[in-house]
């Protein structure tokens, strides 16, 4: 292990290390903490300039129903529920498909295929605005859940494709052989074989895309107009303008829009961490 | 002849099962290939083809568009509009700077990667930025700049001003200086944004890491004791070649996020004060879908070079790969 364990090291040097560890976190969370203790804050804190001091009094329940009844914040969540949701589903989905496609069977496009997922995925959005908008436009998707979901669905597939197409090549190809020698057909070799053995690549890529689209902030941008459709973070950005220098509503509204995929993370901590690390270790 | 008859009646294979394994892969790769090649691929084609019309994306009433072909006029007037320059300028800034969450990230995957109890809890709390949405980062870190009542301002008055009350009992602040508005900054701005950006990069940088230093060999890190080595030569020569792929990793999606650098800059000074934080990304969209009428032509142009920047680590990234698979199967 890299440094040295601090559990070999004399007493002291564990007891300082056990100390200095919650201050480096403070300090690095600092931001956040303040604008949480902002949104527990009265206005009249603000105003008077108690940014770091103890709240004058405690307003956090007030503040945080102050946000849902001032505001539309309950229908921006709404929004973003249905936009994530159904893409997390669409994009996992289509993944296991084309992943045990491009990882099991031996075609020669089967590669440049695969690095076209690869590139797709790293494109800037910029590059497929004007033709994504345009397109969205003619076909009616325009301001629409529905025309975000399938922008997105798209979009992650590349991703997703790239993380299953790896994950599927590394199983024992025995299996799939085996089973080809029995008679099993293909697509029963996916879903009795493949399907059941990708579980914890599915988890991964779940929390992964429900993350990614959740905090989307461009597209929403760019495939909507109206309040009604608009995602949370295009939300918050509206409650920014609607309180201005209501600063403790401001950090409320943050906070819940962070709300679901810090959950997310600390529910499936685990697969979160597998899939954003992949390729990170040989 | 006969015999081949034979045997096809006999074994009465149809043409499909005996191609199943040509046939198959294409049935599973159809769905995604299609829907990803209308939403990606044929975009990214479109906006190039684009980038050489002037259109302000309306169509005529028999539902032809109304582009006008310019040729490569579009990269012309690129070539002398200062906004592109700053914007570009300011890419290679984020570009750079960016690259200091690669260290960052490592000194505090270092600095975590300890068995002390509770340790997993607070590698999870360190990475707490990540997850949260840059809008709500860029929120954030705007109000802590700010100079009347942000977390820096409050700093300040407390250092540098003297608080007087006066006869109804309103407090005022005379200040010996002016507290810095970051944000409204044309020269220091950006670098406040950026610094912003860092937060979550790093927490991202350092997860890498933190994997990559999980699976350390452990006999060489032992050998190397054995050797003296120690401290940053130990780091130097033993630890990082094998945290290669952490670092390659960690550089592509820290490049990969410099270029995409959209949100915060929308979130907290929309490319302003005077156009001074301006990056291709935002520009772009700026130009394309602007209050004054959309201008997709220019607007793809500018797309159209951002795209070709990118290319150049999307090529590298993915010889890399073919590098990978060649040596790998």
């Amino acid at each position: 292990m890299f440094p040295r364990p601090i559990k070999a090291a004399s007493a002291p040097a564990r007891l300082g290390y056990q100390v200095v560890v919650p201050i480096a976190l403070v300090i690095w969370l600092l931001p956040l903490i303040a604008i949480f203790m902002t949104s527990i804050r009265p206005a009249s804190d603000i105003n008077s300039g108690n940014v770091f001091g103890i709240p004058s009094s405690f307003n956090m329940v007030e503040n945080y129903v102050a946000v849902f009844t001032q505001s539309q914040a309950f229908m921006y969540l709404m929004n973003s529920f249905m936009i994530t949701i159904p893409t997390v589903i669409i994009s996992v989905g289509l993944a296991c498909l084309a992943g045990y496609a491009l990882a099991i069977y031996r075609f020669r496009v089967a590669l440049p295929l695969f690095f076209l997922f690869v590139a797709g995925n790293f494109v800037p959005y910029q590059i497929l605005m004007v033709p994504v908008r345009d397109m969205s436009v003619q076909s009616g998707l325009y301001d629409t859940i529905q025309g975000q979901v399938l922008f997105h669905g798209a979009f992650q597939t590349g991703f997703c494709t790239l993380f299953m197409r790896n994950f599927i090549k590394a199983l024992p190809f025995d299996l799939i052989e085996s089973a080809r020698i029995e008679g099993v057909k293909e697509w029963k070799i996916f879903w009795y074989v493949v399907l059941p053995l990708v579980r914890p690549a599915i988890a991964a890529l779940s929390v992964l895309i429900f993350t990614f689209v959740w905090n989307d902030f461009f597209w929403a941008n760019v495939l909507t107009q109206g309040e009604s459709v608009k995602p949370i973070t295009a939300g918050v950005r509206a409650l920014n303008g609607q309180f201005v220098n209501n600063w403790h509503l401001v950090s409320a509204a943050s906070l819940l829009a962070a709300v679901p995929p810090v959950a997310m993370f600390f529910l499936m901590q685990k697969h979160f961490i597998a899939g954003l690390t992949l390729g990170a270790v040989k | 002849m006969s015999a081949i008859d034979n045997t096809r009646m006999t074994t009465n294979t149809s043409w499909i099962a005996r191609n199943k394994l040509t046939i198959a892969p294409w049935l599973f790769l159809i769905p995604a290939l299609a829907y990803f090649a209308i939403y990606v691929v044929f975009p990214i084609f479109e906006s190039i083809w684009l980038s050489f019309f002037e259109w302000n994306g309306l169509y005529r009433a028999d539902g032809t568009s109304t582009a006008v072909w310019v040729g490569f006029d579009n990269y012309v007037k690129l070539w002398s509009d200062q906004k592109f320059w700053t914007s570009l300028k300011n890419n290679l800034l984020w570009l750079i700077l960016f690259m200091l969450a690669v260290p960052a990230g490592l000194m505090i995957a270092l600095f975590l990667n300890q068995e002390t109890p509770g340790m997993r809890l607070y590698k999870s709390l360190f990475f707490f930025p990540f997850v949260i949405s840059q809008v709500v980062v860029g929120l954030i870190f705007g109000w802590f700049y700010n100079p009347d009542f942000g977390v820096i301002g409050s700093v300040w008055k407390a250092l540098y001003c003297e608080e007087t009350v006066n006869l109804l009992g309103n407090a005022t602040f005379r200040c010996s200086q002016t507290p810095p508005d970051i944000l409204s900054d044309p020269v220091i701005a950006t670098y406040g944004i950026i610094a912003a950006g860092l937060w979550p990069q790093i927490a991202y940088c350092m997860i890498l890491y933190l994997t990559g230093l999980n699976n350390v060999a452990a006999d060489q890190i032992e050998a190397g004791r054995l050797d003296g080595a120690k401290g940053w030569k130990m780091l130097w020569y033993i630890v990082l070649p094998q945290l290669r792929p952490a670092t390659f990793i960690a550089v592509v999606v820290t490049v990969i996020g410099a270029l995409r650098s959209f949100d915060m800059i929308a979130i907290m000074t929309q490319g302003g004060p005077f156009g001074s934080t301006n990056v291709l990304a935002y520009y772009m969209y700026e130009t394309a879908i602007s209050e004054y009428g959309e201008r997709y032509g220019y607007g793809s142009a500018i797309a159209t070079v951002l795209f070709i920047i990118m290319l150049f680590y999307i090529s590298y990234f993915l010889w890399r790969m073919y590098q990978d698979e060649k040596g790998g199967h």
